[in-house]
């Protein structure tokens, strides 16, 4: 049976699909469409009406649909090291024209399946159904898929088109790239860069835009080694917000539209806000939803915050689980027996390994430092100055440590969940001082495992599983020590 | 009567089983060098059962452990991470302990034990440095018994670093130090430094406390018992029964659910 999903989840959907479709509109219509940093201020392109995609987002969605691993040996295949961010080499290879593709046979223009592929059939009751031939379970054909391939769009793009033959293999072959929006956003015409969220943003983005010939906007946010952002640091904001506008101006060919822009800052505070307090519905015991829900939904604080549409959709999922803790029903699928911080970013492509041990254990994700790390709010521009200042990479470990440990203290967790995430050296490199602090200050044990937001290569799951059981068996210890 | 538990610890490289009696008595033992995938946890089985004269019946409780633990699904009434059984079977042997550093065939572990209950941990990335299997390449290239690596260490003069961490990096450096004709023995020491330093480094993370007790197979290259215990500035203890330590935990631990099990009754 299908997961019931609430008008706010529904809602927010939408909001994604929508901010997607207006894209490829825009590109069809000629308009320009941008490619932008996480963290880079979206009020400064929504003043202008532009439309943005977010490579960070796009290629979260290719790695949880099983495409990272193609894309990323692509870019590696462009020259790009390994060692590089998996987000990075996708966007990259994508950039490049690269595109996770479907198997076909170019003479009958039809695919070829993978007999790998697809889920176990079920019979009427659900059962799953065997194959007296192999004994093995039969696969649903409904659900088989064709292999996957890469292809190019820019060698699609020159193949000839004389003969009806030729039109129809090429028609087919763009067909063929694979049919989710995350593989389907139009190629950026400019890109925002802002360096807050990540160290290694600077050069991706310095590529694409070599790449491609285009525009390059930066915002340079350096790290901060206190946890005051001093007058001085929102002054160097301050006037590379201005430079920016300039750029965009030049760019657009439009003036800069006051009204627009605090429009559009209201609308982010207001998405913010909202989020933030969806947020805080993991501190309740149990929680109605997961962690990982929340990762979920973070394509819309990310791709749409300064929408009202996005505002109106985590005020609507709001209500969904103020009704739910008065009902007390919990998206989670099993009872909550241990409470855990994941932190880090999800490994994408791993997503239902990652799960299985913990619903084993009975272990709920009630908190993340990634996803409030979205949350701003401010109130002028010097305010905006200093709400940008802060993400996870530009800040102090005294200021990370403080997060987390305040979200682990309001969430009431047993446990922490580290992931040692390959593609993020800067984010993973302080994690090991905070595991001992976490354990100090908050009498927590902490388990660590090696992965990669969306590299699949970079993850072993009976390393993974052996660490949560630890951490399960740790978190009993603990609970028991505290029972006396 | 008597109350009969088995350890069951299938590694990645030896199946290891230990009889306890009354969660006090080492009944019976066995040791088996293949381990998850193979025919060795059947035969470390057999081979207990055999020795202490019993069945299957006549266990109590068994406990799985180790790399392969969800194998034994069928056979054993549960299972538990070898990091917590490695913790019990090191405070058996040891009652002061409060780091417990265990090299495996392809992990290392170490962890906080507190009461003897293991309360924190930190294992090695997904990199085989610094495992069993790092020694047993090392081994293999130069052409000695893993066995022997302690005492050729030993008798080294001269100090060569492995400075690699990788296992395919430290192997080729050990066959450019061997085309140079350095000492086998001197390489060896070399390898057993490099180990510590890696695991030194691990066990920083989660603080060094006395007593150090080390368990696993490699606790008995008493080469690296020493570079570990220079690294550490910490006197580093070990048992005959290293090897064991793990079935020995989840025999313990298997007495202890049995007992809970049949608290009221």
């Amino acid at each position: 049976m299908a997961k019931e999903v609430s008008p706010g989840v529904k809602a927010l959907r939408k909001v994604v699909d929508d901010v997607h479709a207006d894209a490829r509109q825009a590109a069809k219509e000629g308009k320009l469409v941008g490619w932008s940093s996480s963290k880079f201020p979206c009020e400064l392109a929504a003043a202008f009406d532009l439309n943005v995609m977010y490579p960070e987002n796009q290629a979260a969605g290719i790695a949880a649909n099983r495409d990272g691993e193609i894309m990323c040996q692509a870019a590696e295949d462009l020259g790009f090291d390994n060692d590089i961010c998996g987000y990075a080499r996708i966007s990259l290879a994508y950039a490049a024209g690269k595109r996770a593709s479907r198997k076909f046979d170019p003479e009958t223009l039809e695919y070829v399946i993978n007999p790998n592929s697809g889920r176990p059939l079920k019979d009427e009751n659900g059962k799953v159904v065997i194959d007296p031939e192999t004994g093995k379970p039969k696969k649903d054909p409904k659900t088989m898929q064709p292999y996957t391939v890469l292809d190019d769009i820019y060698e699609i793009e020159a193949l000839p088109e004389t003969t009806e033959k030729e039109i129809a293999y090429k028609n087919f072959r763009r067909e063929a790239i694979k049919p989710y929006r995350q593989m389907r956003i139009p190629q950026p015409d400019f890109v925002l860069c802002c360096n807050n969220i990540c160290n290694c943003m600077t050069k991706w983005y310095e590529n694409i835009a070599r790449m491609r010939n285009i525009p390059l906007i930066m915002i340079d946010i350096p790290y901060n080694n206190t946890v005051e952002v001093h007058d001085t640091n929102v002054a160097y904001v301050r006037a590379q917000f201005d430079q920016a506008i300039h750029q965009l101006e030049e760019l657009t060919g439009k003036k800069f539209d006051e009204e627009k822009f605090n429009q559009a800052c209201k609308n982010a505070n207001r998405t913010a806000s909202a989020w933030l307090r969806v947020c805080d519905y993991l501190q309740y015991k149990p929680a109605p939803y997961s962690g990982f829900d929340l990762f979920n939904h973070m394509a819309d604080i990310v791709t749409a915050r300064a929408y009202p549409q996005a505002a109106e959709a985590f005020e609507l999922l709001e209500k969904d689980l103020e009704q739910a803790i008065k009902e007390g029903t919990t998206t989670t699928p099993f009872p909550e027996k241990y409470r855990v911080m994941f932190e880090g970013i999800p490994c994408w492509p791993k997503l239902p390994n990652l799960f299985k041990p913990l619903k084993e254990h009975g272990v709920n994700v009630t908190a993340v430092v990634y996803a409030p790390a979205f949350g701003f709010v401010y109130d002028d521009l010097d305010g905006m100055a200093r709400a940008y200042y802060k993400a996870p990479n530009s800040v102090c470990i005294e200021q990370g440590v403080d997060w987390r440990e305040g979200i682990c203290r309001d969430n009431k967790v047993d446990g922490v969940l580290v992931h040692y995430n390959r593609s993020c050296k800067p984010w993973s490199g302080y994690m090991a001082e905070m595991q001992r602090r976490f354990t100090a200050d908050l009498g927590v044990p902490c388990a660590g495992f090696d992965g990669d937001q969306a590299d699949p290569r970079n993850f072993n799951e009976a390393q993974y599983e052996t660490r949560v059981q630890g951490l399960v068996e740790a978190m009993e210890a603990n609970a028991e020590k505290k029972e006396g | 009567m008597s109350i009969y538990t088995l350890g069951i610890d299938i590694g990645s490289t030896a199946s290891k089983c230990i009889m306890l009696s009354d969660g006090k008595e080492i009944v019976a033992k066995s040791l088996i060098d293949v381990g998850a995938g193979t025919s060795g946890p059947q035969r470390a089985i057999d081979q207990v059962l055999e020795e202490a004269g019993k069945t299957r019946e006549d266990m109590s409780f068994i406990l799985a452990t180790g790399y392969g633990r969800n194998s034994l699904e069928e056979f054993a009434d549960d299972q538990m991470s070898e990091l917590s059984c490695h913790a019990k079977g090191a405070a058996f042997l040891f009652p002061e302990v409060r780091t417990v550093i265990d090299i495996g065939g392809q992990d290392v572990k170490v962890m906080r034990v507190e009461n003897g209950i293991m309360t924190n941990f930190q294992m090695n990335d997904k990199c085989a440095a610094g495992t069993g299997r790092f020694l047993d390449v090392m081994a293999r290239v130069l052409e000695v018994d893993v066995e022997d690596l302690g005492a050729l260490g030993a008798q080294s003069t001269k100090y060569v670093g492995i400075s690699s961490t990788c296992t395919v990096f430290a192997e080729s450096e050990v066959i450019s130090q061997l085309s140079k004709g350095t000492d086998k023995r001197d390489i060896i020491n070399g390898i057993h430094q490099s180990v510590a330093g890696r695991v030194a480094g691990l066990a920083h993370r989660i603080g060094i406390q006395d007593q150090v007790v080390m368990t696993g197979g490699v606790a008995q290259n008493t080469g690296v018992v020493g570079a570990l215990q220079n690294a550490l500035g910490h006197e580093v203890h070990t048992s005959p029964l290293t090897q064991y330590n793990g079935a020995l935990g989840a025999a313990l631990f298997a007495y202890q659910k049995y007992k809970k099990a049949h608290k009221d009754k």
